[in-house]
């Protein structure tokens, strides 16, 4: 059942698992009291600008400084020779991907400043700190740089092209990796019985994240005592630590502090480890004051990595009743100029393990070619290769549907992966643990009211409008997991989450989670699993997160990881605060432990009414007079490390309806309704309001947004929000979302899924396919993202001589 | 430097500022009032709205020399002194219309004046109304919730609105 926010269970903890309570975090970000790195200033700091190319590939002759040392505020000018002659590291890539011939994956150097070759607008060529920030900005006018401009490419597809000019002189074609999951033979033997081949080419645009806070960093370093800080605007300051600590500038962990602090949004971006965190730690240290960086909006542009950015030719085998027998997919996947922190597991493990989506297609076969090109790094970006895998089936079932005439419910019907098959092992190494499609699909056609839509359309068409509507039934991989299997797949990491749990003596209570928290409200969610458990209120409850010295370890907050994995952890701690509580009762209560019981934040002896709150135990374990020393350690303050044994499968069905007015090309959103599945939901209220800014995501990718490069000269076309399309209020319709609990996950102690990437993995498949679904009326069967006006104003006006000559 | 006077949060203050300073920077920076938000370089995102004069006003597009002599109120003098939300405030939190709270400052300040300047606000006029202001969480779908009930409160509690 939908469970609306604003309700929980009657007679439930009001503030437990289920409770749309208020966000605990509000209050300090409405009164303008969060603290962002860009809001944290350091005595004596000095301020870094840094020099980036405005060329896409250009030799550097040299570099003449003399004037910009002299300009006023000036404290340092640096540029990558400084770095090698202190033997700076390349920024690392944290995933190895293997070619089909077991080849590794070219990798080249990532310098933190270049030396003699920039690579795209934006690369870093010089690091200036002076006084002030204009100060720093006015100084880098006065480098002089000696470019020797070289030809260069940044279209996907062009990258392959024979003479395409080289990124890297070591990646021959610019190609990084040719690589390919599933069974060739399988997929040749489904097409060759084939009653039915369904086709489609398509570009998956590229996008810029555009989390509203730019990256900010501030490097300091202690000379007494050898330490070194950095503030940065990361989803994952331990991960920052030991990629920059161990890889970059040969910091020990134990040396190194790393505090995100609030941080305005990531959306995958504020994941990797970017050059300029590198950057104002060592010259911290050079100059020995604390340097502050923070990018204005069109540093952004150019230096933020960017999302998506394939090149897709698939193909759907369908026999003569509609059953799909085979899928075939060939993707080119555009990783920029350099690989950024988790770039090669995108278009592979997070893309290509999709394919199946929530249909039983027995064979799969999935080639993607990685290519260099002189732009931004492209790196994981809301939803990392789920939406591109998403926006491939969903366009093939939708065209294959209208082909064969078969209603694209029914066609989806008839080949979901029924309950009864799971848990399921699809073609493409992915074991979904459960799952109820028909439930999703039913629930959102009840939504949007779809035995209405033909009536719908034809009011439209009086109206002189041309009506669609589009579907996406998304199914995604979150918590990449375990770490084995990860690790067997290129991950350079483990992929697990840290929790401590800290009871204290008079009852309070602090969890440290390795999670970070950049908008999805995990002071408040993961404050409701400790009240659910411990039966205590929320304000006795802290959340501490983003400071390496706080929190044992963590992997950090993407991929709709952190209550699967970081609640999970919690959970896991929570136990062992409950072991040992009940060991401490049994003693205090005189009773056996096989006797205790514990619920709702009372321990008891079975059968009796002797209890006792656990505060009472909690200032037992602190204050042991009565307690059992000879077997017991005081204190209540336990760890976990959470490794999940399976990734978690959220799946939903999206439905968009809208209408198209042929004069102008101007799409209209008239209806967006998500029915979705991400098991057990702790707060309905956080979780909708995750679905709500996901779908938006969504529909920027579909109707507007487009990161655009010119092809001949390299520049970065849309480098401002000028130029890069941003939805906006009245953009967008308000959304209908639902979701039902009825499939929990099976494999955490939760039973969560994730919810924060949904919206986007299917919002721009069903608008897309709402905007074909307009379009054909006037025999237009596909459109490459973003359906601007423009765009679709073209398609019609092209399609219309073909119309006439009918 | 020339000296600027301004009424910030109902305290006056003078300062030496440079010529090109913005009043973004002067209230950030000079001031520390770091609710005040910068997202971009070109007066696109909204996140840096204050009220001047009791104008929303993006204090990216206006230097601190021009703000002289005038009345700013900043993201942290809009809620009563004990600490009581202002009832555009109360609404996003009810309403659930922030998420990393980066664009919220400037989208509450736009919604405080939207509401006062606009009777019987309907959800196509807080759309229309947030024309200046981008927000890449929520969709919006919270916002203008949020802003509709915010705004019938400013209407029934005409006190609080008096005081700003």
């Amino acid at each position: 059942m939908t469970n609306p926010a604003g309700t929980h269970p009657a007679g439930a903890n009001p503030s437990g698992i289920g409770a749309s309570i208020r966000r605990r975090e509000d209050q300090r970000f409405l009164t303008g009291r969060g603290t962002y790195t860009d809001d944290i200033n350091r005595p004596h700091q000095v301020h870094a600008f840094i020099l980036r190319s405005p060329y896409a590939h250009a030799r550097i002759g040299g570099f003449d400084l003399t004037a910009a040392r002299a300009a006023p505020g000036v404290v340092a000018i640096f540029t990558g020779a400084d770095l090698v002659a202190d033997k700076v590291g390349s920024l690392p890539c944290g995933w190895q991907i293997h070619s089909k011939d077991g080849s590794p994956m070219i990798e080249p150097p990532h310098p933190p400043l270049v030396t003699d070759r920039v690579r795209h607008v934006g690369d870093q060529v010089a690091l200036v700190l002076a006084e002030t920030k204009a100060q720093a900005r006015d100084a880098a006018e006065l480098i002089v740089v000696d470019y020797q401009e070289l030809p260069a490419v940044t279209g996907t597809r062009d990258a392959l092209a024979p003479g395409a000019p080289l990124v890297h002189d070591q990646a021959a074609s610019n190609l990084c990796f040719d690589w390919h999951l599933g069974d060739p033979a399988a997929v040749d033997a489904a097409f060759a019985r084939a009653h039915h081949v369904t086709r489609i080419d398509l570009i998956n645009n590229r996008l810029i994240a555009n989390a509203m806070e730019p990256r900010a960093a501030i490097g300091e370093y202690d000379r007494a005592t050898d330490d070194y800080t950095l503030w940065t605007t990361s989803q994952n300051p331990h991960v920052i630590r030991l990629l920059m600590g161990g890889f970059v500038l040969g910091i020990p962990e134990h040396k190194l502090r790393v505090i995100a602090p609030d941080v305005g949004g990531g959306f995958g971006s504020k994941i990797f480890h970017y050059a300029e965190e590198a950057l104002v730690t060592w010259a911290a240290r050079k100059i020995h004051r604390p340097v502050k960086w923070t990018a204005d909006r069109s540093e952004s542009f150019m230096s933020d990595a960017h999302g998506r950015d394939h090149v897709t030719h698939a193909e759907l085998a369908l026999d003569a009743n509609g059953k799909f027998l085979g899928l075939r997919v060939n993707t080119i996947a555009n990783m920029g100029a350099y690989l950024s922190t988790f770039a090669p597991s995108v278009p592979t493990y997070l893309y290509a393990t999709l394919l199946a989506g929530q249909y039983a297609t027995p064979a799969i076969y999935a080639e993607v070619r990685a290519v260099f090109t002189h732009t931004v790094p492209v790196d994981a970006y809301r939803g990392a290769g789920r939406p591109e895998a998403c926006y491939v089936i969903e366009r093939l079932v939708e065209n294959a549907a209208r082909e064969l005439g078969i209603d694209r419910a029914e066609l989806r019907r008839r080949n979901f992966i029924p309950p009864s098959a799971m848990p399921y092992a699809t073609p493409v190494a992915l074991e979904y643990d459960c799952g109820l499609f028909h439930r999703d699909l039913d629930e959102a056609l009840t939504l949007i009211d779809y035995a209405g839509f033909p009536a719908r359309k034809a009011d439209s068409a009086r109206r002189g409008k041309l009506r669609g509507i589009g579907f996406a039934n998304y199914i995604e991989a979150c918590g990449i997991a375990p770490s084995n299997i990860a690790g067997a797949l290129g991950a350079r990491a483990g992929l697990y989450e840290s929790a401590e749990v800290r009871f204290h003596p008079t009852g309070s209570v602090t969890v440290f989670t390795g999670s970070h928290s950049h908008g999805q409200g995990h002071e408040t969610t993961f404050s409701q699993l400790v009240s659910d458990r411990f039966g205590i209120p929320i304000d006795k409850i802290e959340i501490v997160h983003g400071d390496t010295s706080k929190v044992p370890f963590g992997m950090g907050t993407y991929g709709s990881r952190s209550l699967a994995v970081g609640g999970s952890a919690i959970a896991k701690a929570m136990d062992k605060i409950v072991a040992k509580g009940r060991k401490i009762a049994a003693h205090m209560l005189e009773a056996a432990e096989t006797d205790i019981e514990f619920n709702a934040g009372r321990f008891s002896v079975a059968g009796t009414d002797r209890a006792l709150g656990i505060a009472d135990i909690a200032l037992s374990a602190y204050v042991p007079h009565n307690y059992p020393l000879d077997e017991l350690e005081p204190g209540l303050d336990e760890q976990s490390f959470y490794d999940p044994k399976n990734f978690t499968f959220p799946n939903g069905c999206q439905i968009c309806e809208l209408e198209i007015d042929p004069d102008t090309g101007v799409t209209k959103i008239l209806a967006f309704v998500a029915a979705d599945d991400f098991g057990k939901v702790i707060n309905p209220m956080i979780v909708e309001g995750q679905v709500h800014g996901g779908i938006a995501q969504g529909i920027g990718q579909a109707l507007m947004e487009n990161c655009v490069y010119d092809s001949q000269s390299g520049q970065l076309l849309t480098g401002s929000y000028m130029d890069y399309c941003m939805p906006r209020a009245d953009d967008l319709p308000s959304f209908q979302v639902a979701y039902h609990e009825e499939a929990p996950c099976t494999h955490n102690p939760l039973g969560v899924k994730g919810c924060g990437e949904a919206g986007t993995i299917g919002g721009s498949a069903a608008v897309m396919n709402a905007v074909v679904d307009a379009l054909a009326d006037r025999g237009i069967t596909h459109l490459d993202m973003p359906a601007t006006p423009e765009r679709v104003w073209r398609a019609l006006r092209d399609a219309m001589p073909a119309q006439a000559a009918e | 430097m020339p000296t600027v006077t301004i009424t910030v949060n109902g305290n006056t203050v003078s300062r030496a500022v440079e010529g090109r300073t913005l009043l973004v920077h002067f209230l950030r920076e000079q001031l520390g009032l770091t609710g005040t938000h910068v997202g971009c370089d070109t007066s696109q995102c909204g996140a840096c709205v204050v009220l001047v004069d009791g104008r929303s006003i993006k204090s990216c597009t206006m230097l601190a020399a021009q703000a002289d002599g005038r009345e700013v109120t900043t993201i942290e003098g809009l809620a009563a002194a004990d600490g009581t939300l202002h009832p555009m405030q109360a609404a996003f939190r009810q309403h659930h219309g922030l998420q990393y709270g980066f664009c919220t400052p400037g989208m509450v300040m736009s919604a405080v004046e939207l509401a006062r300047t606009t009777p019987h606000l309907t959800e196509q006029a807080v759309r229309d109304g947030l024309e200046g202001n981008i927000c890449r969480c929520t969709g919006y779908h919270n916002i203008v919730k949020a802003i509709l009930a915010g705004a019938e409160a400013m209407q029934v509690e005409p006190v609080a609105q008096a005081a700003e």
